[in-house]
């Protein structure tokens, strides 16, 4: 049934519609319609004056439809239907005329063309309005579970709050510990505290935790579903070591043989082909390296047939020998485990450049390294044991340059962005230089110092004032070996000068990127993510937490590279949002989805195809299209592509919209 | 009375007439906190030069450095490098009228002006004249208290 008393408010935005749009003659003229029992203007709608005249419209005039003539729906379209809605009319009776930004802001110097433009926006409108029916929100039941991926400091915090809320989560970390680049790190900036200590009681409320189910050494394989009920599927990744057994005792690393480099101290360290991750690695279980250890190569290339396993010659199993609760069994245990989650966050954090991408400042050179690297060297529990030393010569360095800036700020050979953290993780390096080599000459070459957080200006200054570092303002474009010495050749723009000093060893503080990978992952969670690997939000200022897909958050480094103490609070922060979505029994779903007219459709499976949401299957038996509420998020690429219009979004029909775009082109 | 006329013999070569390169690049040979005349200056002045962080407000707000050949910020930055050498040959020290508007204004609560003495008493310590007492034009017109501030300056 066509509606015959419509109300329209049109609404002045203070001087935003008003000082363009004559409002006075657009609600005179709407007036005019016979299908419109109320035409009237206001100055603010959005305020509650103006929500107020909705709500007692409706009643008065018992309206049976609302046109609201204001700014983007996007803004206030939820405001004005629940006004309605107050006043007793179905919210999806409401429609909202966009008369700000389509007619007063590009029309500004033509008011006269703005105002006619707004009639004709609103008389569309109605037109649409007209056939809206009225709908209920679509409820679906919520699995009371989270996911979260990725075991650094922002994923452990999302984490240790669902599961202090009493909700169940599953944390995924692909390496074989939690921890994150936090654990890597030497002493962290500003206040110098040492990560693992204030790390690991996390890490170890993690791991005991009842409500936390950890699967380190293991990934997200693919994701289903949607807000509320998602399903994924997680490949724990062989370790050839029974986990249940393993004890961590660490017998096994003492005896094998093979040698390679450690991916937790990035190359500063060796490691054995059995691994533990880290001393303090949570959970501290070995596993075998498939691709190194002698005895699973051997036995790789027998299956594969390339070698013929001659008798009586045995093949090492040192390590299996020693190994007192016989957890190393030498099978592929790769399991893939299937599990329900309402909600997801994703934590994946960042990676730095390597050295190597930049020749030109000699990153092919072993004492030239990235500032991850060198974290390594300056970690008390590190390779070094805190006192840094040059990878060539083991010998320690009488003088050290810090270079800021490398790829960062520099969209031709790197990324456009400022990195954000290496400003003061140089500084804070540097200062740790001093403290445990105080006779190393310290040079910092920076563009400028930015340094803009709670401590980190005044941390500035004390390298500055206390520590003896030398700061130089200008960045550096070559380095090179002269000697046993590396050249840096710099500037100072301040006086005016190349400046040239010959050091031991150089730091680069590469720029930060999106995680390795992340990328595939943002695709099976149909979550975007921008060139350099960053996970975008729904609005940077507003939304800077959630994803377009309903029920993902993002949190930590994964979103855009920052410090501890942001990362932490970004954790927290998504577990609330999860925390809000998973406390409700039912969630409601807006009732705008597709529906398909069996009579009609020729089940040719065209709209399948177009589907994003994976919403739509053929029913066998009837050879019909049919719609998944759930998954639905009536976005009309189906509609648009059958042939037969059997399939429709509601209240966007195909008759509504033609006839709205029939009084926009002016063809009556 | 006419203007004061002081002839102001330059026995110190201005860094205009360096030679082209020597400007233009510096080499730091050694830490500038282990400099020993940095250190000096240090001391005579009582400022630690390597808490500068070159906001240039010094310069912004100094009378003479229109006139100047370094301007006092640089005058940090030189330091900071361990190049006491340029500064020992450039006129900005003796050009500062020492009148603390940078020390007054320094945002790090540096005494600029006592910088800019300890740079001159460097030199004076030689036994060095910035001024020619013999040598001052007019020497009977001026009035005798600005050939006194003149020689209590320019000469040890
Ligand atoms: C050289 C250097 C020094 C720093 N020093 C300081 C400092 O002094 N103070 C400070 O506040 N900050 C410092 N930072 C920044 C600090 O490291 C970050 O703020 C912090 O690590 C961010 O935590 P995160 O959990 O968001 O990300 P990350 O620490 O990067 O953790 C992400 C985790 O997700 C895992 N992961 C990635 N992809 C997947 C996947 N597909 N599936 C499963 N798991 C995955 C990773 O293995 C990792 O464990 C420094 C950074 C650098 C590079
Ligand atoms: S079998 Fe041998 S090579 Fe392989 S992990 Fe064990 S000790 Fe190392
Ligand atoms: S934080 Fe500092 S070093 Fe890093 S990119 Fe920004 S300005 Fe450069
Ligand atoms: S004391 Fe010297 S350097 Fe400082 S403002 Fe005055 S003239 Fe300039
Ligand atoms: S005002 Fe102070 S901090 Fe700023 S440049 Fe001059 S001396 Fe340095």
């Amino acid at each position: 049934m066509a509606m015959k008393r419509i109300g329209v408010f049109i609404c002045h935005c203070g001087r935003n519609i008003a000082g363009t749009v004559d409002v006075k003659k657009v609600a005179e003229e709407i007036g005019k319609r016979e299908d419109v029992a109320l035409a009237t203007t206001y100055i603010f709608m959005c305020s509650e004056p103006g929500q107020k005249l909705i709500e007692e419209s409706v009643k008065k005039y018992n309206l049976d439809g609302v046109v609201v003539a204001n700014c983007s729906p996007t803004l206030h379209e939820k405001t004005m239907r629940n006004a309605a809605a107050r006043g007793g009319l179905n919210p999806y009776r409401v429609e909202i005329a966009n008369i700000r930004e389509w007619a007063a802001w590009p029309h500004e110097d033509n008011p006269e063309a703005a105002t006619r433009k707004a009639i004709r926006i609103i008389n569309a409108t109605i037109e649409k309005l007209k056939a809206n029916a009225s709908l209920e929100p679509i409820e679906v039941p919520v699995v009371r579970r989270a996911l979260v991926i990725g075991g650094g400091v922002a994923g452990i915090q999302a984490a240790l709050d669902l599961a202090d809320a009493g909700i169940e989560t599953i944390l995924v970390e692909r390496e074989p510990s939690i921890g994150g680049n936090m654990f890597r790190l030497s002493e962290t900036f500003p206040t110098l505290d040492c990560p693992q200590c204030i790390l690991t009681p996390k890490m170890n409320d993690v791991a005991q935790h009842p409500n936390i189910k950890l699967y380190t050494y293991s990934e997200v394989e693919s994701v289903e579903g949607f807000m509320g009920n998602f399903k994924v599927k997680i490949r724990k990744k062989a370790t050839y070591v029974d986990w249940d057994k393993c004890t961590g005792c660490g017998e096994c690393l003492r005896v094998c043989p093979i040698n390679v480099d450690s991916e937790f101290d990035l190359r500063m360290a060796k490691r054995k082909a059995i691994y533990i991750a880290n001393e303090q690695a949570v959970p501290l279980k070995a596993l075998i390296d498939e691709n190194t250890c002698i005895r699973l190569q051997f036995e790789k290339k027998v299956k594969e047939g390339k070698i013929k396993p001659k008798k009586n010659v045995k093949i090492c199993s040192k390590c299996a020998d020693v190994c007192e609760p016989n957890a190393i069994h030498f099978q592929n245990n790769e399991e893939i485990v299937e599990e329900e989650v309402g909600s997801i966050i994703v934590a994946t954090g960042f990676e730095v450049m390597p050295a190597e991408a930049f020749p030109e400042l000699g990153g092919k050179y072993p004492d030239v390294l990235n500032s991850l690297q060198f974290e390594r060297l300056l970690a008390p529990s590190g390779p070094t044991a805190g006192i840094p030393r040059r990878p060539s010569d083991g010998k320690v360095p009488e003088s050290i340059a810090f270079v800021h800036c490398v790829g960062s700020r520099d969209p031709q050979s790197g990324v456009p962005y400022c990195s954000r953290i290496c400003c003061m993780y140089t500084i804070k390096q540097a200062m740790l230089v001093k403290h445990a080599l105080p006779s190393t000459a310290v040079y910092d070459f920076y563009i400028d110092i930015r340094s803009n957080g709670k401590g980190y200006e005044e941390f500035y200054h004390r390298a500055k004032e206390e520590y003896g570092v030398n700061f130089i303002r200008g960045k550096v474009s070559k380095i090179y070996k002269v000697g046993d010495k590396y050249r840096v050749q710099g500037v100072d723009t301040l006086t005016g000068r190349i400046v040239e000093v010959d050091v031991d060893m150089v730091i680069l503080a590469t720029a930060a990127k999106g995680s390795e990978g992340v990328k595939d992952l943002a695709k099976k969670l149909r979550i975007p993510y921008d060139e350099w690997g960053w996970l975008k939000e729904t609005h940077l200022k507003l939304k800077p937490l959630e994803t377009p897909v309903g029920g993902v958050f993002i949190a930590g480094a994964a979103q855009f590279v920052k410090d501890i103490t942001d990362s932490v609070s970004q954790g927290s922060g998504a577990a609330a949002k999860a925390m809000a979505l998973l406390s409700k029994p039912q969630l409601e779903k807006e009732p705008l989805l597709a529906k398909v007219d069996p009579e009609i459709c020729a089940g040719c499976g065209r709209c399948k195809d177009q589907c994003a949401y994976g919403a739509i299957s053929i029913d066998p038996v009837r050879h019909v299209a049919v719609v998944n509420e759930a998954l639905c998020e009536g976005c009309g690429a189906c509609s648009a592509n059958c042939p037969t219009t059997a399939i429709q979004v509601v209240n966007f029909k195909k008759g509504q919209i033609i006839r709205a775009v029939d009084v926009l082109a002016e063809v009556f | 009375m006419g203007a004061c006329k002081v002839h102001i013999p330059i026995k110190s070569i201005s860094i205009q007439n360096l030679k082209v390169g020597e400007m233009m690049k510096y080499t730091i040979k050694k830490d500038p906190h282990k400099d020993e005349r940095v250190q000096e200056i240090i001391d005579i002045s009582g400022q630690n030069i390597f808490s500068c962080y070159q906001c240039g407000r010094c310069s912004s707000g100094c009378p003479m450095a229109e006139f100047m050949d370094i301007l006092p910020n640089q005058v940090f930055m030189f330091l900071q490098e361990g190049d006491v050498d340029t500064l020992l040959q450039a006129k900005t020290p003796w050009i500062c009228a020492a009148c603390f508007t940078c020390t007054v204004r320094c945002p790090v609560g540096l005494d600029l002006a006592a910088v800019m003495e300890a740079i001159r008493e460097l030199q004076l310590r030689k036994n060095y004249d910035y001024v020619d007492p013999y040598n001052v034009e007019e020497r009977d017109i001026l009035p005798p208290i600005a050939l006194v501030s003149n020689f209590r300056k320019f000469t040890p």
